[in-house]
């Protein structure tokens, strides 16, 4: 069993999957476009939550919310299921594709067999989907991939009920319904102001003022937790910022890339020149990232360094601050 | 980022001939994409987690070593997880896993249990068992 799905990659995984699934059920809309629409840029800082030993940090909405928007937006219907029991996924999986629908799966990092071995860690939020089942193996399209690739049908099963936070129980999503003619401008409006209210909201650990709230702890991090500990956070929060299917930098770049698109459609040149500002806070990103690993690598002692890179990070929230307070304006 | 400042750092990727796609603008300050076999910076931060967690296997193999915890301990930490993950690997209260962290505990468990334990570490019973640390 095959479907006629083309496979395209992407840097993020869920506006991937999106985009790829859209596509194919004829409605051409590019990855930036998906992100932009369905608001996936964000920035929240959950302290008092430990991933991987270190507090989390999240540059991206809660899973599937990318989609749900996105849909929500264009007037689409997605059907999404999660199972109790592992036999029912299955059939489901096998009718859809039985009756050429590709799927799109939430599933966990951890057992996806392609992966290098230090990209295999226990993250539950990635999307890929399935476009095909033969004897052995179930035909996978995982949008950040170059190319399509196998798992078999127990390592599927496997991923589909991975455990912990956000398990995926099985989750399995899909078009049922795209209407004709879609609403892009409306939507694009209605995308950029949910990220401006993300990211400008009054609260201290989400968006800009959750930018400095972060900065504010990293100062302390080597005083309070001694500077193995803070040099494990940081280290911590560099991966889950420029790692495959998270952003910092990359998350930027992306979306500077939907102002661009988003300002030929609505005919607002005003974005074009936002989108060129997003690229310098991108690349301000990169540098953080840049000096955040001199300080692990050297495992360097000073507590100056650690006041260096908060500076930094404060730099670039004042600086996106002021971006989504002009963004704001230009779409009223 | 401009199209020729994409990196192409060798890396955790590149071993395994895995290049990543990223946005970029070409030379007229147009996005585009290209793709990256890897970035220093994330490399670092990745290598850094990965010798943390091969300092907290060696800890846990000296604690089964001396006594302190069971196995399960240790295959925990080999299978990159936390007590959060496993509890909900193996459907129990993070107490109860904590519990039978206890090498004591460990020593009278039922088959039954073990069997749950050794399928979320994907190896057998008498793995678990018979860990011996050499």
């Amino acid at each position: 069993m095959e479907t006629n799905f083309t496979h395209h990659q992407s840097a993020h995984c869920e506006n991937g999957v999106a985009s790829n699934l859209l596509k194919h059920n004829g409605l051409n809309i590019s990855e930036p476009m998906v992100f932009g629409i369905g608001s996936g840029l964000f920035f929240v800082y959950l302290p008092f939550l430990k991933v991987n030993y270190a507090p989390a940090i999240s540059y991206r909405p809660m899973p599937g919310q990318i989609f749900n928007k996105l849909a929500n937006r264009l007037g689409l219907k997605i059907k999404r299921q999660k199972f109790s029991s592992e036999a029912n996924a299955i059939k489901a999986l096998d009718e859809n594709l039985k009756n050429n629908i590709p799927s799109g799966l939430q599933v966990g990092v951890y057992n996806l067999t392609y992966f290098p071995d230090e990209y295999r860690f226990h993250f539950n939020a990635h999307n890929l989907v399935v476009y095909g089942k033969t004897e052995t193996d179930y035909l996978i399209s995982d949008p950040v991939m170059e190319n399509v690739t196998t798992l078999t049908h127990d390592e599927l099963n496997k991923v589909r009920f991975a455990k912990g936070a956000f398990a995926p129980r099985g989750q399995m999503y899909y078009p049922i319904q795209i209407p004709q003619n879609v609403d892009l401008k409306g939507a694009i409006v209605k995308g950029i102001k949910n990220t401006c209210r993300d990211m400008l909201a009054p609260m201290p650990i989400i968006g800009v003022r959750g930018i400095r709230f972060v900065a504010k702890q990293i100062r302390k991090w080597p005083v309070k937790n001694g500077t193995k500990k803070a040099n494990h956070y940081l280290a911590q929060m560099v991966r889950m910022q420029e790692e495959i299917g998270t952003g910092g930098g990359g998350f930027r770049f992306i979306y500077a890339a939907f102002l661009e698109e988003a300002s030929v459609i609505l005919e607002n040149s005003e974005l074009k020149i936002l989108s060129q500002e997003m690229t310098a806070i991108g690349d301000l990103w990169r540098d953080f990232a840049v000096e955040a690993s001199r300080i692990y690598k050297n495992r360097s002692t000073k507590e100056d360094a650690y006041n260096t890179i908060a500076d930094e990070l404060l730099a670039i929230a004042d600086k996106e601050e002021v971006f989504f307070k002009k963004l704001k304006q230009a779409i009223r | 980022m401009k199209q020729e400042e994409v990196p192409q750092d060798k890396g955790n990727l590149s071993n395994k001939n895995m290049k990543e796609l990223v946005y970029a603008t070409d030379e007229k300050g147009n996005y585009t994409t290209a793709l990256s076999t890897g970035w220093e910076p994330k490399t670092i931060a990745l290598t850094n987690s990965i010798d943390e967690i091969s300092e907290r296997i060696a800890i846990a193999k000296e604690q089964v070593k001396n006594n302190e915890v069971s196995p399960i301990c240790y295959f925990m930490e080999v299978s990159r997880m936390d007590i959060g993950v496993l509890a909900s690997y193996v459907g129990m209260w993070q107490w109860r896993v904590k519990r039978h962290f206890k090498p004591k505990v460990f020593a009278g468990l039922s088959d039954t249990i073990l069997k749950k334990y050794a399928e979320s570490f994907n190896i057998s019973i008498e793995e678990l068992k018979n860990f011996k640390t050499k």
